[in-house]
């Protein structure tokens, strides 16, 4: 085996391991309150755990540090896993979980930039990408001792069903026109939304295809296999001159086939007697 | 055979076509060369606009620096958001579009983009009111109330060159999301240059009368100036208080003006509900004043395409209908 290899293969342990911990955070958030977006925060762990600890420059201690890379959360009800990746990451103490979607918690149902790492407020969605946008406009106008050799990178989580909003695709359209190539869009498209899966509410696909048209770099892949999620953002360091839409297909409840095999909803309903079994079936499940 | 329009009608003129009705002298393009000034003092100031930076004097502001200037298309809701995650690195966004495209097209984005987070993101906005005769599509009526109701939000409606020259230094200081209607073009100079001056949510009492006291925002204060001249004709003598700043409101000048004149009349170039009379009225009810109130505004309908000079004399927003509804108010 050489050592790249086995590099690689260290890396996507380490990342697994936070994964985990992400859902296990989600389960314990779902559970106090009896509810929650769980099926979303189980589904988005494994980016969130890419991102948050392979891939970003940023300081848990220094929130506001300007060289900082961005994550943006369009679709604010995937909060719940946002808000585990924060606290897995020291920027929210890991007992403010305790208090997700309580009343006068930070940790809001739909989540805002009340919570500290909340670069901006989503869930009126189609807003995540334009503020993205100006984002990476932004810190491309700061000093070069700020900036470094490369511009510091935003990345915007957006999902299937918000692909419907117009102002997506006027996002989409200047994305591609500054051609921001410090910019990423994730697209989780995980075939649910609040009315049902796209297909049948208004059709988004082909997804990537519309990314492409529209001038992005893009690539498709399962977003819940960690290794093909380092994969697509090592190509896209090849990539400079256009930004990167990183079509995501999940499994929402990934890691408990519990949730996994649900009926699938937007809001998935759990009785008080399920959350143990939820509990058991992620800590015997492999590592992802 | 040649068609012609009968010589005593007016027409609808060009989108460039500046309100400059009654005006002595004007100034060209204030906003843009303000907003040059500003930036040349501030290097965070950037602009923004959504395909009409030619239409809305920021084509003064992106010849002067290019690198600054940020073309978005005809994309309202994406000039907002744009300008709201400029805004989140540091830097101060001037974005202009129209009244209209801003605030009914991008309304969700102005309020959440903007203002829940209180992004430092300055929204000016072209053809206020009756300043175009582009019909109900391009005339701006009642974006005051929009805005308003939006909390975190500053909306300010200048009178003139001299004002709006002033708002743009005062509004890069001003931490916070700022709406500003804009005159485009030739503008009117209405107050002195040497004399006024700006101060953010503080009205201004420009002439003091005892009898009838004239509240006015935008550039009915011009006429409500030239309506303070015809009562003074009449014997009337009245104050005209404007309040350049329509949020925040400056309840105490409007209240001072209640307890020292007899009636009031309000005078805005918007719908006569939600915008500067129902502030006023909002202010006199909370302080349990009654006083006789008569409006000055664009009454509750979208209005015709047509000539300015024809518009402002059909929806009675002339100095000559303000002088009447304050004789009307003190009969």
């Amino acid at each position: 085996m050489n050592s790249t290899l086995t590099d690689r293969a260290t890396e996507i342990a380490h990342v697994q391991a936070h994964a985990k911990n992400l859902r296990r955070h989600v389960l314990h958030m779902a559970e106090i309150v009896g509810q929650g977006y769980v099926g979303q925060g189980l589904g988005i762990a494994d980016l969130l755990a890419v991102l948050y600890f392979r891939e970003m420059n940023y300081d848990a201690q220094n929130l506001v540090w300007p060289a900082r890379d961005r994550f943006v959360l369009s679709i604010g009800h995937y909060s719940i896993g946002l808000y585990a990746a924060l606290a897995e990451a020291g920027v929210i103490p890991l007992a403010e979980l305790d208090t997700y979607g309580a009343d006068s918690s930070r940790l809001e149902m739909s989540g805002s930039e009340v919570t500290p790492g909340f670069e901006m407020t989503g869930g009126s969605l189609g807003h995540g990408l334009s503020q993205a946008i100006g984002m990476a406009l932004g810190v491309r106008r700061l000093p070069r001792t700020e900036s470094g050799a490369g511009f510091p990178r935003i990345f915007n989580l957006l999902s299937d069903g918000e692909l419907q909003e117009g102002s997506t695709w006027e996002a989409a359209m200047a994305g591609a026109h500054y051609r921001l190539g410090n910019l990423f869009a994730f697209i989780d498209c995980n075939n649910q939304q609040a009315d049902g899966p796209p297909a049948r509410v208004m059709n988004v696909e082909s997804v990537d295809e519309k990314w492409r048209a529209f001038g992005w770099h893009t690539q498709r892949i399962n977003g819940n296999d960690i290794a093909a999620l380092l994969a697509a953002l090592d190509a896209c360091k090849t990539v400079a001159d256009k930004p990167h839409a990183i079509v995501l297909d999940t499994l929402m409840g990934k890691g408990v086939p519990l949730f996994e095999q649900r009926e699938k909803n937007h809001f998935i309903r759990v009785s008080p007697d399920e959350w143990a079994i939820a509990r058991a079936q992620l800590e015997s499940g492999a590592a992802q | 055979m040649t068609a012609t329009l009968s010589t005593n009608r007016g027409v609808t003129g060009n989108i460039l076509t500046s309100d400059t009705t009654g005006a002595s002298a004007t100034a060209t393009a204030p906003f843009g060369h303000a907003l040059v000034k500003a930036a040349e003092a501030d290097s965070r100031i950037v602009g923004l606009s959504a395909d009409l930076s030619k239409y809305t004097d920021m084509h003064i502001f992106s010849e002067r620096f290019p690198e600054r200037f940020y073309q978005v298309g005809m994309a309202e809701q994406n000039l907002i958001g744009i300008s709201a995650g400029l805004a989140r690195t540091g830097l101060i966004p001037f974005a202009t579009t129209y009244c209209v495209f801003a605030t009914r097209r991008a309304y969700d984005f102005i309020a959440i983009g903007a203002a829940l987070g209180k992004a430092n993101v300055k929204i000016i906005a072209g053809l206020p009111g009756l300043t175009t005769g582009y019909g109900g599509t391009h005339q701006g009526i009642e974006d005051l109330a929009l805005m308003r109701s939006i909390p975190n939000l500053t909306v300010i409606d200048p009178c003139d060159a001299t004002e709006l020259s002033q708002v743009i230094p005062a509004i890069a200081a001003h931490p916070g999301p700022v709406y500003m209607r804009l005159l485009r073009g030739q503008v009117p100079i209405v107050l002195d240059p040497v004399k006024y001056q700006f101060t953010l949510g503080k009205g201004q009492l420009l002439t003091e009368g005892a009898d009838v006291g004239i509240i006015s925002t935008g550039l009915m204060t011009g006429r409500a100036l030239d309506a303070e001249k015809q009562l003074h004709a009449q014997g009337i003598r009245a104050s005209v208080l404007h309040l350049g700043t329509i949020k925040p409101f400056d309840r105490d000048a409007v209240l001072a003006l209640a307890k020292r004149t007899k009636a009031l009349v309000t005078a805005e170039n918007h719908v006569i509900t939600g915008g500067l009379a129902s502030a006023v009225a909002d202010t006199l009810v909370d302080a349990g004043i009654a006083v006789k109130l008569r409006r000055i505004g664009i009454p509750d309908c979208f209005c015709e395409s047509g000539s300015i000079p024809y518009l402002i004399k059909h929806y009675k927003m002339d100095a000559e209908s303000i002088a009447a509804a304050a004789v009307s108010a003190l009969s």
